[in-house]
């Protein structure tokens, strides 16, 4: 089972560390001397640096403007008793159900007429919108845990109500944002429709993009691509190995109860 | 409770959403009656015009019969699969961390990435499984898995597979977890089979948690762009062609904004039905979405 899990990205491993003449030999021998030249090429001949540099901008962006409106919505839904609670949640739930492809071609249209094709604007705004549904949900599953007593006696003790959220309630809150932080991150990170749609020059290109439209001269670039391909993947399997107990409990947050 | 004040602290989370999401699902719709070519200055109004074209699309109906092949057998086997993997790892034993990781890792892999990666492993030529299978007998010649019609969808929904059964296993491992051990001690006592314990306490605990996995798995499957596109490009002769895949190359490779926009729409109400749908069994069952 294990094997059948991480074999194919163990498989992509090998390719990418094997010289181009043993490439496409099969049976599939390992290689006897490591070479890293497929890495080397994918940022020498290949504007492979700015295109990380896209993705990670990106991806951080969108984290951060995404959790800002989310933990303040979160806040709201289980500390403020707000009417109109269900009908927010239910707005939230059904934008989570929208299809990507259903929204891409106005999208575009409106991103053409503000000029801001090619620009990290074009991607962050959607992502975070796109993300706030399974934001919302894992923030208010944490911040529902917090006592709302708190947040009371923090107003009586003379704090306004930003600064009772702020210094009382966001520390608590604070492995609950964690959490729906990387997750948030993970999403941006490899999210395919909207980059390929809303970017159009190669040095604006995200990471999937890039991979998808890797170009090859005569024949596919396979052990470029593999090198590309591990070099996308090796900070997920990190955040993965590292928070794995966090975003296991990020997944499942509000789908199980007792 | 100040509760002007938490009207307040929505207001940013509900803009956003007004102009990302709401504004552009209204758009689709009034795009999809309009006979628009972005490149050639066509921006014309023509009601249901393009809802008929639809009807009388075959490509349309053929896109319509993958994408439910795909979700239909994609979701099938990520339960089927997610459960034996969730029923592995929900027992004590050593390592157990690595292998959760291990689980993990084809989630967290880019859907972009891992098409690649069984692109590569399916190639005709060059790829390990036609090497594995001629050598262990199974086939006789080289089986060209991503260019013939037969294969090509069974590539694709094995792509899907491998990528989200993990996302199964966690929710149902997670649903596992809270099963009181009280029960099957109480059945092991009355003499019950692993089978009668699998079949009357796990299966029946299980199921709101089964409904959600098969909720968000059918909704994700439906909308299948990403693993297709990479894979196959929707073919070979449109074979593996889902509704999203279709629509994208009417909008972006076509420039026909109407017609696209009317297939677009036609997947934001498949997944509308289908969210109602398992949202009221799921009702009706006392189920978990609150």
């Amino acid at each position: 089972m294990v094997f059948y899990l991480i074999g194919p990205v163990i498989w992509q491993l090998i390719t990418s560390l094997k010289p181009n003449a043993i490439l496409t030999s099969l049976p599939p021998v390992l290689p006897e001397k490591v070479v890293f030249t497929h890495y080397v090429s994918v940022f020498t001949e290949r504007p492979f640096a700015r295109i990380i540099l896209n993705s990670f901008i990106v991806a951080t962006s969108t984290t951060v403007y995404c959790l800002a409106i989310g933990v303040l919505s979160a806040f709201a839904i289980s500390i403020f008793d707000i009417k109109g609670k269900a009908l927010f949640l239910g707005l939230v739930l059904s934008i989570s159900m929208f299809p990507p492809i259903a929204t891409v071609s106005p999208l575009y249209l409106l991103i053409r007429a503000l000029g801001i094709r090619d620009t990290y604007l074009a991607l962050i705004f959607p992502y975070a919108t796109f993300a706030l549904p399974l934001s919302i949900w894992v923030l208010s599953s944490f911040i529902s845990e917090i006592p709302k007593e708190l947040y009371k006696a923090a107003r009586v003790d003379g704090c306004t109500p930003l600064q009772a959220l702020w210094k009382v309630l966001f520390p608590l809150a604070a492995p609950g944002v964690f959490t729906c932080a990387i997750l948030v991150f993970i999403f941006a990170w490899n999210e395919f429709l909207y980059a390929l749609t809303f970017t159009t020059t190669v040095q604006s290109r995200t990471i999937p993009v890039a991979i998808a439209l890797f170009p090859g001269l005569h024949e596919v670039p396979w052990g470029e691509m593999a090198a590309a391909s591990i070099i996308v993947t090796a900070p997920l399997v990190i955040l993965v190995f590292v928070f794995q107990k966090r975003i296991i409990s990020g997944l499942t947050a509000g789908s199980v109860k007792g | 409770m100040e509760s002007r004040f938490g009207y307040l602290l929505i207001i940013p989370a509900l803009l956003t959403i007004a102009v990302v999401a709401i504004y552009p699902i209204i758009d689709v719709f009034i795009l999809s009656l309009y006979e628009r070519f972005l490149t050639l200055g066509i921006d014309e109004f023509t009601g249901l015009n393009n809802y008929l074209k639809l009807v009388n699309d075959a490509r349309f109906w053929n896109a319509l019969k993958n994408t439910a092949v795909f979700t239909f057998f994609s979701v099938s086997l990520e339960l089927i699969l997610g459960m034996a993997v969730a029923l592995f790892i929900n027992r004590p034993f050593s390592l157990q961390g690595l292998i959760r990781a291990a689980v993990l890792l084809p989630w967290a892999v880019p859907t972009v990435v891992s098409a690649k990666i069984w692109a590569w492993i399916f190639n005709t030529d060059l790829g390990i499984l036609n090497y594995a299978l001629l050598n262990f007998g199974l086939i006789d010649a080289d089986l060209n898995w991503l260019g013939s019609t037969g294969y090509a969808m069974a590539a694709a929904i094995t792509v899907d597979v491998w990528k989200t059964t993990p996302f199964a296993a966690l929710l149902l491992l997670a649903g596992l977890q809270v099963i009181p051990d009280d029960l099957y001690k109480a059945a092991s006592v009355d003499g019950a089979s692993r089978w009668q314990k699998f079949r009357h306490i796990t299966i029946p605990h299980l199921k709101p948690v089964i409904m959600i996995v098969l909720l968000f798995r059918t909704l994700d499957a439906f909308r299948v762009f990403d693993a297709i596109y990479i894979l196959t490009g929707g073919g070979p002769a449109n074979s593996t062609e889902t509704l999203s895949v279709y629509a994208y190359k009417i909008l972006f490779q076509t420039l026909d904004f109407g017609y696209g926009s009317t297939i677009a729409v036609s997947v934001f109400a498949a997944v509308m039905l289908i969210s109602i749908g398992y949202i009221s069994i799921l009702k009706r069952r006392g189920g978990l979405l609150s």
